[in-house]
């Protein structure tokens, strides 16, 4: 039998993981909500902004917490780029095509990362104390990548409550011709969506980099549960992304200290299945479009 | 179109290359030309989906079901794959029917659509990984031989000639069963369904009925193309056989040569499968990573210039070539 | 003064030509009508206006200023704000976030405070439910909000689009009094409209529009007159 506490420490490191991966998944359905497309290469620029704060750390000696800020910023960059250079011009294009665009993306972020760093798994090293909490061992990383990315998801749910610009990317998200009638240029707001975007697959970048080590396959380590969150949540919406993504985490974490990681993956999916059976569109009704 | 005669001349000379003098190099073009023949008909399973819109970006997972069930039956307890493939073909339709049922009970389409299938295609790998007692897990699993020189029963040979053979029939079935379902009426019904959902229901097209029923028909095959590739390399691994990249790579290779005609998948995978092994060949372990990053900055450009695949794009072109551009009237 | 000028005016959907060669103008200070049967073209008529489609060929003068062809968003900002058919809302923002939208321009944002007022004055039910989420309203109410919305962005032309679409018969006579409050501040209408009897009466002239082609124009009264308008359309 396991040991209660070995439980008790893989759900809360579920709750955890769950922070970060909601950064992830809000990401991608904030882009998805307002642009109707999905980033299938978003995990892979958390990578790339991974190293960045790697090569800052390790490389030049910057604090880590800079270097986390710099990872933000190429996130932003990352994000504008890729919809100018790959988004911009495949708008209009059917599905399948917008897909295949960002799918390609992610073959070549994968390889080019490989040709330029290798497979070598890259560690910023920063050795956090583990926090003894009532019995508990906790990894004081990962106490802080959660807090901070409640902290980025607040600010988000303040930017897109309370600002305008936040209110015009919800307003575009339900009915994004209706907006241009207002006045407002559809090409803005995307730019905008995508830097936020981009702006939080960096601070992901940020938050894993003190708990994980980075190679060009992260991708294909964090993307799979990234989709199955927004799929389980409902694909664009929010609130359903954030409660999925703690369902996941905890039933990964749960699940990897019961039998493997790869069998939470598996039975995290299956109840995706289940629900689809019993609540159509993911934990919560999807928005009409 | 190619004429009846063109036709007759590119069959009689693919039966006859095996046994052209190619002066040394007849193993290596062999085994492209078998992986040509193969993988196009797994795009042409894949495309009949594609076609009307049921975009799945998981089609691996059809691909590893069908390779490990023949394998694993094979390996464990010596059940031929000749019939194994019947086992194959049927789980891949009940994981397809699964999946399948939901979405199109609710109107799951597009976008979602394709990150549901992404999803399953990873859990698929996923699973294989998670079992490793018995599939090998990221390590793979090799066929078990019988016999130096091959066995019919168990669907190996040593010949890559018999496995040439074996795949220009299986290519040609595809397109036979791709031209088929084109002519008949289930096709338009289907393009009905892809223009006007609503519309096509109301004169009684069984809308659902017809998306299953493609669905697991194009799971069934695609199972079947992984069934003959593994037995032809003899080796399974999650990687190559499941998950994104494998599915990735199918939907590419159709769309660029043109979802829309019988020869779409062909041609897209016999380009996307020679730039490959040139790009192999030309980098190979010189710039590990180099082929790979070009090919993924190909797809991207060609996707973003060439939305119409090659096909689509060259018949546009003969098109506007052969009448002057009516003017819209 | 010639506010809105149409030119000519061909425009479609991929194959499919919905507009026909069509000219009309419109004064300001004027209440004009397009009325005519379903799949007329009308829709598209105030879609090229405001810059959704593009017209094939033809001209959208406004103002003197040549807009055709530019985006929607650059017409707007040029003083025509389009109230769409089905009022297209955002269902999920409350009735004071969809005015909010309705003042995105620059232009509108300073005077933002100002036109609230005055779309609250005209619309008191929108200020008691300003918290409210714009999906849950009745039809009448979403009607003013959608109204309102568009005032909010200081146009001077309004397009409407079957602004009774879905309303019941009193809730049209209402909604008809309002647009003529609306008229008497000094905007500019064009509106599009299946319910020939009632907009009659709201405008000064009137075009009938058939099948995509222009077959009759003149003042109200007079198209109200003609027999075939009472035939055709009575009891809409």
């Amino acid at each position: 039998m396991i040991d209660p506490v070995f439980l008790l420490e893989a759900a809360i490191n579920g709750v955890l993981l769950g922070g970060v991966l909601a950064l992830l998944a809000l990401g991608l359905n904030l882009i998805f909500g307002v642009l109707d497309v999905v980033w299938i290469a978003y995990v892979d620029l958390v990578m790339v902004c991974m190293y960045l704060v790697y090569f800052l750390v390790m490389g030049y000696g910057w604090p880590v917490w800079l270097g986390g800020l710099a990872g933000i910023g190429l996130g932003v960059l990352l994000g504008l780029a890729v919809h100018l250079l790959i988004i911009t011009p495949i708008l209009s294009s059917p599905p399948v095509n917008q897909l295949l665009a960002t799918g390609g993306l992610l073959f070549f972020i994968q390889s080019f990362a490989t040709f330029l760093w290798t497979t070598d798994h890259r560690s910023i090293r920063i050795n956090l104390p583990v926090v003894e909490v009532g019995g508990l061992f906790l990894s004081f990383a990962r106490l802080i990548a959660f807090a901070l990315s409640i902290v980025a998801m607040l600010g988000l749910w303040v930017f897109l409550r309370r600002t305008f610009i936040g209110t015009a990317i919800r307003a575009v998200a339900q009915d994004r011709g209706a907006m241009a009638l207002m006045g407002a240029d559809p090409q803005r707001i995307y730019l905008v969506t995508s830097g936020v975007g981009g702006a939080m697959a960096g601070l992901a970048a940020a938050l894993l980099s003190i708990q994980y080590s980075v190679h060009p396959y992260f991708g294909a380590a964090f993307g799979p549960i990234t989709f199955m969150v927004c799929v389980l949540g409902g694909l664009g919406n929010m609130l359903g992304a954030f409660i999925a993504s703690f369902v996941m985490s905890e039933i990964i974490s749960l699940g990897g200290v019961l039998w493997s990681t790869e069998m939470g993956y598996v039975i995290a999916f299956a109840l995706f299945i289940v629900m689809m059976f019993i609540r159509p569109g993911g934990i919560l009704a999807r928005r009409e479009r | 179109m190619i004429g009846r005669a063109a036709a007759v001349a590119v069959l009689l000379a693919l039966v006859v290359a095996p046994f052209v003098p190619m002066g040394g190099m007849r193993q290596y073009v062999l085994h492209v030309v078998i992986q040509i023949f193969i993988w196009s008909f797994i795009g042409g399973a894949w495309s009949l989906m594609g076609r009307f819109g049921l975009v799945s970006l998981g089609h691996g997972a059809f691909l590893g079901v069908g390779a490990y069930t023949t394998t694993l039956l094979w390996n464990f307890y010596g059940l031929t794959p000749w019939l194994g493939t019947l086992v194959a073909m049927a789980a891949a339709v009940v994981l397809a029917l699964i999946v399948a049922y939901p979405c199109s009970r609710f109107g799951i389409i597009g976008h979602y659509f394709a990150l549901v299938t992404l999803a399953v295609g990873e859990v698929v790998r996923l699973l294989i990984i998670a079992e490793r007692d018995w599939t090998g897990g990221s390590l793979g699993l090799t066929l078990k031989t019988a016999g130096a020189s091959g066995s019919l029963l168990a669907a190996q040979s040593a010949d890559k000639r018999v496995f040439y053979y074996a795949a220009l029939i299986v290519w040609l079935i595809g397109l036979w069963v791709w031209v088929r379902l084109d002519r008949s009426m289930a096709r338009a019904a289907m393009e009905a369904i892809g223009e006007d959902e609503v519309a096509a229901a109301s004169v009684g097209v069984h809308v659902a009925r017809f998306k299953l029923a493609i669905t697991a028909l194009s799971a069934a095959l695609t199972a079947f193309g992984g069934v003959v590739y593994a037995q032809y390399i003899t080796y399974v691994n999650p990687e190559t056989l499941a998950g994104i990249g494998v599915s990735l790579r199918i939907v590419f290779a159709v769309v660029l040569g043109g979802m829309y005609s019988w020869l779409g998948p062909t041609v897209g995978t016999a380009l996307t499968i020679t730039l490959q092994e040139y790009l192999r060949v030309k980098f190979g372990l010189r710039l590990i990573g180099m082929a790979e990053t070009i090919y993924g900055l190909l797809l991207v450009v060609f996707i973003i210039f060439l939305p119409a695949g090659i096909y689509g794009s060259v018949r546009a072109l003969l098109a506007r070539r052969r009448a002057p551009a009516p003017a819209t009237a | 003064m010639t506010m809105l000028a149409l030119r000519h005016v061909t425009a479609g959907y991929g194959h499919f030509t919905a507009l026909w060669d069509v000219s009309l103008e419109v004064a300001a200070g004027e209440a004009v009508a397009v009325v005519g049967p379903n799949g007329a073209g009308k829709t598209t008529l105030l879609r090229v206006i405001s810059g959704v489609i593009a017209p094939r060929s033809g001209e959208l003068i406004f103002e003197g200023a040549v807009l055709t062809g530019r985006p929607a968003h650059e017409i707007v900002a040029h003083g025509i704000a389009h109230v769409p058919e089905g009022r297209r809302l955002f269902p999920a923002l409350t009735v004071a976030e969809n005015l909010k939208m309705g003042a995105f321009l620059p232009a509108a944002r300073r005077s933002y405070r100002q036109s609230l007022e005055r779309v609250f004055e005209l619309f008191p039910v929108l200020a008691e439910r300003r918290g409210q989420r714009a999906g849950s309203l009745s039809g009448g109410e979403q009607q003013m909000l959608a109204l309102g919305r568009a005032l909010m962005s200081t146009p001077r032309l309004i397009l409407l689009d079957e602004p009774s679409m879905g309303l019941a018969p009193v809730m049209v006579l209402r909604l008809f009094d309002l647009i003529r409050r609306i008229r008497a501040e000094g905007y500019t209408i064009l509106v599009v409209e299946q319910n020939v009897r009632q907009v009659l009466k709201l405008v000064d002239r009137a075009y009938l529009l058939e099948v995509g082609r222009i077959r009759m124009e003149g003042r109200a009264h007079e198209l109200a007159e003609q027999d075939f308008v009472r035939k055709a359309y009575v009891g809409l």
